[in-house]
């Protein structure tokens, strides 16, 4: 269960994007780099939303470059926007069994459980906007197991909660991870993050995501563009 | 959102085409119809071009007017925090959903030879006031689109960042700086837009025309259509004005979408900035003063019809009220029904395009709003006469054509809001699988239940209050209300007119509430 | 067109909320179309449709479907499909435009002893009514109402409210009028005139509910029409300008549609307008002369009427000509 990108390269007028690397399996993996460097964008090729202009993205050596987003391995969360707000906690996690919500009573118990696995137990009948903003980064976790995909990406998931949260909800994904043999990639602005939890780091800059590299030896020993953008 | 081509699903195409392609059919089938009809060529008389020339003198004079007024008025009510301010912004949504022969009845109330403001000058030995003519059809046309365009700067003035006013407050800057470096640069992005938009309204104005104009004096390009059609039976006479409408108001779209942004239509802000500038001297009683004026020219015909219609309850309902009332009612709500599903169909087919197919698609919306409704009545009326009898479907046919004169106001309430949920939820559906019908229930109509709710309103409001193309040929055994109303004013039965003119006001203002509501109730954000 | 569901949705909404106006389906209903003030509660309609009623068995449905001209233009837009069956309310200046049509069937019949001024040789419409157009003035309001063109036009300070002539047949009256006194000066009396006129009207009803509120001195109107102020109203300020130029005459007629589904019924009912049953309702609702009435007949009240010196009238078919030139010199002149 490895996910590769095959002489990846993306192109836009004021921008680009190149990418040829192996992620590693079963790990969480970081992804750090200057705003607008492209790690968002990353993501986006991995997930469906945008398309290579050239190369292959392969998962399991099963080519997904021309797979919709629905249907590829991945799971996906959001800084915002992972709720639909007009919907309970529990139709929102239903999503993850069902797009069109048709839920049996079996389907209900496995949103409860998911739920329960998030710590958001006794909160499934409420709207999003009665969650704080860490109950809800928690709701849309518990859509992702429940969508049971190999692969969970995290664009900025937890970048607007504060430190304690924050690490609350790194260790929780740490343990789904564990649990679930999830793959990670997780795009965050806090260097600390990935020395947290993430083995490797992918760095991304100047048009170019970077191999993962080891998290500890990248972070102590910084270079070039990386030392820069650290700032130290 | 470039790459969004190659993700219009067939689901999403199909009936947006569809609808625009009957569109079409229906903006251009009765000119092809009536032209047919008519045979040969013919030129324009000269009352022809009196029309035209008519036409876009009182259009120019009513949005230029309306938007001279609607400047100090808006400025005032941003800046000065008072009670009942937010129900006066609310009041100012009321002129566009009235009845324009409710309207009428009040100005009259009001203007007229007998008069208010008569009455008033002959006591102080002045004259009498003619309403007939320029002065009352612009003078109506302002009465409608004052309130519109200042809700329209209103949400310009909400748009300006606060911070630019603490900013302004911290430096010292008095009202005519703050005008200068704030508000100015704001009305000029937004008033152009406001100003076609009025303008491209008062062209195809019919029935303030129709009992304000007075004659060949004063006769819009709308109404010389509908005499062709209706006194003359001159089919070729009308399908000629109705091209030169078209061209006419497809050159003001065109300026519309050449000058920027065409003017957002919506709800007005009510929110309130604090504001530094102009705390004290005489300001807030120039602000004041704006207000109470433009309050004492808005107020009194509304006021008016409600105690004249309300007085002529009392002694009694007309007989024939509440028939033509409930087949308004039963048509307002079809034309909402369809004003939705089609504006719906056409949403996502805009926003599923690229930009400028988009553009397009809506244009031809709008361009459906030049489209005399006289000309699709009577080419429709002359196509269903070949194969049926039209008085059969002569509602359905009031009906389509009222849903078409709503789309446009619907289009600009459902394509941003469809795009704003596409943005924010459109990644999280696609990755999660939801698509086709389950996309739409599930996240398309709740997250559009408000603007759903507005459009379907609007619609039903404006059907409600029409008195427009029912006129032509109304069915002998069928009368809408205002048809109702019309004919009680024509046959000098003014008392039960103001009855009718009240229970007239009364549903649509309602219908729009009601349905507007049910929209907003529960939809959480 | 559009998707069928909505539109068949429409239709069945539309036709479950119609009031159900039909209910006498058991007998032949027989359609009239007419002129908007014929049907009014205090219009000769409902008595006319009693009395007719009475005797034929049938349902009489008078249609308000505009004023005389609009009337016309309404049965050309319905072509063979109008659900009318007669038509109402032209006049002379209107028939021989109708006649072209080909929508009127021939009355054919012997046309009995009329009430009229002339002789009525018209074998489509057969005439009910007939009166002068005149300008009605209020007497507590204008002391010295003009006596001619020339005087109205010389009032400065008269207002006046006349019928569009495209739509109404006083406002095609009132162009014959000037037509018939100026002839080829009709443009320049028109110019002349433009000023005094506040507004033009679609129809009859419209510009006489104008003056009754107050919004001209003048309107246009008929000779007798003060009559139903001092006979219904009991008020004598309403009076009728007499003009020294002479007043033209409106004479109204009744027409069988060719594409008439009931054409015994339409026969019967023009038979049944010439009788007294008709005729005598005319004065007091319709304020006009009856066609097939003596002077002796007519209620009190109307011999204070004024008697116009000289009445004008343009034969039916010279007027189409006659109109197309008057109606261009018309718009031409207060379009300007």
């Amino acid at each position: 269960m490895t996910l590769r990108l095959e002489g990846v390269r993306l192109v836009r007028p004021d921008f680009s994007l190149s990418a040829d690397f192996t992620v590693p399996k079963g790990e969480i993996t970081a992804i750090i780099g200057p705003s607008g460097s492209g790690k968002s964008t990353l993501l986006s090729l991995i997930a469906g939303f945008e398309t290579p202009a050239q190369g292959r993205i392969l998962f399991e050596e099963r080519d997904l470059t021309d797979v919709p987003p629905a249907d590829r391995p991945v799971s996906l969360v959001f800084q915002d926007n992972n709720l639909f707000p007009h919907l309970s906690v529990e139709r929102n996690v239903g999503l993850g069994l069902d797009p069109g919500l048709r839920l049996g009573a079996e389907d209900r118990a496995c949103v409860a459980r998911a739920l329960e696995e998030v710590g958001l137990s006794g909160l499934a009948q409420r709207k999003p906007g009665a969650l704080s903003g860490g109950q809800q980064s928690r709701a849309a976790l518990a859509r992702a197991l429940l969508r049971d995909k190999p692969l969970l990406l995290l664009d900025e998931a937890f970048a607007a909660l504060g430190p304690a949260l924050r690490r609350d909800m790194l260790a929780l994904v740490e343990g789904l991870r564990a649990r679930h043999e999830l793959s990670v990639l997780m795009v965050t602005h806090d260097p600390g993050d990935a020395a947290a939890i993430a083995p490797h780091t992918i760095f991304v800059d100047g048009g170019v995501a970077h191999a993962p590299a080891p998290t500890a030896a990248l972070l102590e020993a910084p270079s070039g563009a990386l030392a820069a953008y650290l700032g130290d | 959102m470039a790459r969004r081509a190659g993700r219009l699903s067939r689901a999403r195409f199909w009936p947006g085409a569809i609808t625009l392609i009957a569109l079409g059919a229906l903006a251009f089938g009765p000119i092809a119809v009536l032209l047919l009809h008519a045979g040969g060529e013919g030129g324009f008389s000269r009352a022809d071009l009196a029309a035209i020339r008519f036409t876009l003198v009182q259009s120019t004079l009513s949005a230029l007017i309306s938007v001279l007024l609607a400047i100090p008025f808006a400025r005032a009510l941003a800046r000065r925090q008072f009670a009942g301010r937010g129900l006066i912004i609310a009041f100012l949504g009321a002129p566009f959903l009235l009845p324009v022969i409710v309207a009428i009845l009040g100005l009259l109330a009001v203007w007229g030879r007998s008069g208010l403001v008569s009455d008033l000058s002959q006591s102080v030995g002045g004259p009498v006031i003619s309403i007939y003519g320029l002065g009352g059809v612009v003078l109506a046309h302002v009465f409608f689109n004052l309130p519109l365009v200042t809700r329209l700067l209103l949400q310009g003035w909400a748009a300006i960042p606060p911070e630019r006013f603490r900013l302004a407050a911290q430096l010292g800057m008095g009202p005519r700086p703050v005008f200068r470096l704030l508000e100015a640069p704001m009305l000029r992005a937004v008033v152009p837009g406001a100003f076609l938009l009025v303008f491209l309204l008062c062209m195809t104005s019919f029935a303030v025309a129709l009992t304000l104009g007075g004659g060949p004096r004063a006769t819009t390009v709308e109404l010389a259509i509908y005499q062709a059609l209706r006194f003359d039976f001159d089919l070729g006479a009308a399908a000629r004005l109705a091209l030169v409408q078209l061209g006419l108001c497809a050159a003001v779209a065109g300026l519309a979408v050449l000058v920027g942004r065409p003017a957002e239509f919506g709800r007005g802000q009510g929110r309130l900035r604090r504001r530094w500038d102009a705390p004290g001297g005489i300001w807030p009683a120039i602000d004041g003063g704006v207000i109470a004026l433009a309050l004492a020219f808005l107020l009194p015909p509304l006021g008016l019809v409600i105690l004249r219609g309300g007085a002529a309850l009392l002694s009694g309902m007309p007989p024939g009220l509440w028939p033509a009332a409930a087949t308004s009612l039963a048509l307002a709500l079809s034309a909402a029904l369809l004003t939705v599903a089609a504006a719906m169909s056409l949403a996502m087919l805009i926003t599923g395009l690229p930009r400028a197919r988009g553009a397009l698609a809506e244009g031809v919306g709008l361009l459906v709003l030049s489209v005399s409704p006289f000309v699709m009545g009577t080419g429709l009326f002359l196509m269903i006469r070949a194969v049926a009898d039209p008085f059969d479907w002569a509602l359905v046919m009031t009906g389509l054509i009222n849903a078409a004169m709503s789309l446009p106001f619907a289009l600009r309430a459902l394509v941003p809001a469809l795009t704003r949920v596409e943005a924010d939820y459109g990644r999280l559906a696609d990755s999660l699988g939801m698509r086709g019908f389950g996309r739409m229930r599930l996240l398309v109509l709740p997250q559009l239940r408000a603007p759903l709710a507005f459009s379907a309103g609007l619609a039903a409001a404006l059907s409600m209050g029409d008195l427009g193309v029912i006129t032509l040929f109304a069915p002998p055994e069928l009368e809408t209300l205002p048809l109702f109303m019309y004919r009680l004013m024509g046959a000098y039965r003014m008392q039960d007119a103001a009855g009718a003119a009240l229970v007239l006001l009364t549903l649509s203002l309602a219908i729009f509430w009601l349905i507007d509501r049910g929209g907003r109730h529960d939809a959480a954000t | 067109m559009m998707p069928g569901s909505p539109l068949r949705a429409v239709a069945l909404l539309a036709a479950a909320l119609t009031p159900a106006t039909a209910l006498a389906q058991d007998k032949p209903v027989l359609t009239v179309y007419t002129y908007d003030s014929f049907v009014t509660d205090w219009g000769p309609g409902p008595g006319v449709e009693q009395a007719f009623e009475a005797t034929c068995g049938c349902d009489l449905q008078l249609v308000a479907a505009g004023d005389g001209a609009a009337l016309l233009g309404r049965i050309q837009l319905e072509g063979g499909r109008s659900d009318a069956d007669i038509v109402l309310g032209l006049d002379t200046t209107l028939t021989a435009l109708a006649e072209e049509t080909g929508l009127f069937a021939p009355h054919g019949r012997e046309v009995p002893a009329l009430d009229l001024p002339i002789a009525w040789t018209d074998q489509t419409f057969l005439p009910f009514d007939w009166g002068y157009f005149a300008f009605v003035y209020d007497t507590t309001r204008l002391d010295t109402p003009p006596a001619s063109f020339a005087e109205l036009i010389a009032a400065e300070d008269i207002s006046l409210v006349i019928q569009d002539p495209r739509s109404s047949t006083p406002g095609l009256g009132l162009l014959m009028w000037v037509k018939s006194v100026f002839g080829d000066a009709a443009p320049e009396t028109w110019a002349a005139l433009a000023p005094r006129i506040v507004t033009v009207t679609k129809g009859w009803s419209e510009a006489y509910g104008l003056f009754l509120e107050g919004e001209a001195d003048m309107v246009l109107s008929y000779s007798t029409s003060p009559a139903y102020h001092l006979i219904a109203e009991e008020d004598a300020t309403k009076a009728a300008a007499k003009f020294s130029d002479g007043h033209y005459m409106q004479i109204e007629v009744a027409g069988k549609l060719a594409s008439t589904d009931q054409p015994e019924l339409a026969d019967a009912f023009l038979d049944f307008m010439l009788t007294p049953a008709f005729q005598e309702v005319i004065p007091t609702t319709n304020w006009m002369y009856p066609a097939a009435l003596p002077a002796e007949a007519l209620p009190e009240g109307f011999e204070q009427m004024i008697t116009p010196g000289k009445s004008l009238l343009v034969p039916a078919e010279e007027v189409p000509a006659l109109r197309e030139e008057a109606l261009q010199e018309w718009l031409d002149a207060l379009a300007g």
